[in-house]
């Protein structure tokens, strides 16, 4: 049967992903952000999944004004990084895993959270970004990855109680499929930024830590939070925070925290960065 | 009934929703259409002409002429769909965020390496 066995945590910042194509990490700058990783590329080379679903934001790329679904899964046996505006990243297409993404929207539409489902999509740096941090620059990604869009552009995302227990259904989709898988599920985005306006810059090292300090133990009081403390505390972009939940909805009520990583900045960003792993399957 | 929009409040802050949507809409669809490469060239050659094409208010092609990235906001616009505009003329999201601050990118950028700007005295419009 398929396991899940953890949850990886981080931001998706752009910059990132520009700083490795361009052989930047090195610099001042992006050193310090980078060093926060390393740990983390040994831990998954360690603890290899076959499968990543991947909870993450299209920023105006593959979704338009056309048409903004709240929860999407990708069921594609493959998608292209997009071209953002500036020419595709040049990195590896992202193999998908449709059998396990057609079980789970099968399994999580009746239990009653109402996944619009995705045939055809070019991911953007929402879902590349965090498999550049994760595994570096890879002629070919090690596994297969699941893309879980969340509308987080227009208001009102979803609430992170909603996102939590989409979580938790997702957990009991893979627990149920037949295939001997070991599943990570990733919750990207956040921390704390704001990238328009005149409050543009927002930072709340507070409010980011202290969601850090509850994310491993206090997973159903983080759900509690409601839309404007996230967008007055963490800025109007830091409410991206909701998709963390999905992930921490997936995994086991008790986890072991096993890497916690926050730096200031990566452009107009918090990055925050954790790795919870199943007791239940270690 | 109205809209609860407990949002309003923020100071400095649009929150882009179902009205801003409605009201950004046609402006942002023209920013999407700025990701092929030959509607950026034909937007390059001749913005006025190419807005003309879009069913866009006049205060919205001007404030794209003018590049007014906090009006066009006021107008509907999200930064994601407006970042095609400043991506067209060579912005990153760091030079546009401190335009729409009133900062230089320098100064900006030395706010973020500081640890960014503080919520207090930002949560609320007033507050001090």
């Amino acid at each position: 049967m398929a396991r899940v066995t953890a949850g990886v945590f981080t931001s998706h910042v752009p910059a990132i992903g520009a700083a490795m194509d361009l052989g930047r990490t090195q610099e001042p700058y992006w050193q310090p952000l980078f060093s926060g990783y390393e740990f983390s590329r040994r831990w998954v080379a360690a603890n290899r999944p076959d499968v990543v679903v991947l909870v993450f934001n299209d920023h105006a790329t593959a979704f338009s004004l056309d048409m903004i679904p709240t929860f999407a899964i990708g069921c594609a046996e493959r998608f292209e990084p997009a071209d953002e505006g500036w020419g595709p990243r040049k990195v590896p297409t992202v193999y998908g895993h449709p059998e396990l993404a057609a079980h789970i929207a099968q399994s999580v539409i009746l239990d009653e959270f109402d996944l619009t489902i995705i045939n055809k999509m070019d991911v953007d740096h929402g879902l590349t970004v965090p498999m550049s941090l994760m595994f570096g620059q890879p002629e070919a990604w090690p596994c297969k990855v699941i893309p879980l869009a969340v509308n987080v552009v227009q208001y009102p995302p979803p609430t992170g109680h909603r996102c939590w227990r989409l979580g938790q259904a997702i957990r009991r989709a893979i627990d149920s499929f037949d295939g001997d898988l070991n599943v990570q599920v990733w919750g990207t985005g956040g921390m704390s930024h704001q990238l328009q306006g005149p409050r543009a810059g927002l930072i709340n090292k507070e409010f980011d830590n202290r969601f850090l300090d509850r994310l491993p133990g206090d997973a159903a009081g983080l759900a509690q939070i409601p839309h404007i403390d996230y967008v007055r505390e963490a800025g109007s972009e830091g409410i991206e925070l909701v998709m963390w939940l999905i992930a921490r909805g997936a995994l086991d009520e008790s986890v072991r925290e096993t890497h916690r990583f926050y730096h200031v900045p990566a452009s107009n960003t918090a990055v925050g960065h954790m790795i919870l792993e199943n007791r239940s399957q270690s | 009934m109205a809209l609860h929009k407990p949002y309003l409040d923020i100071p400095g802050t649009t929150i882009f929703d179902a009205d801003q949507s409605r009201m950004g809409y046609h402006l942002n669809q023209f920013c999407m259409s700025l990701m092929k490469a030959p509607n950026r060239e034909r937007f390059k050659a001749n913005e006025r002409a190419y807005l003309d094409e879009w069913p866009m208010t006049e205060a919205q092609k001007q404030g794209v002429l003018a590049r007014d990235y906090n009006g066009l906001i006021s107008l509907g616009g999200n930064v994601y769909f407006l970042a095609k505009i400043f991506s067209t003329d060579g912005w990153s999201f760091e030079l546009a965020a401190s335009r729409m601050t009133g900062m230089s990118q320098a100064d900006y950028r030395a706010m973020m390496i500081a640890g960014g700007r503080s919520p207090d005295g930002n949560r609320t419009i007033g507050e001090q």
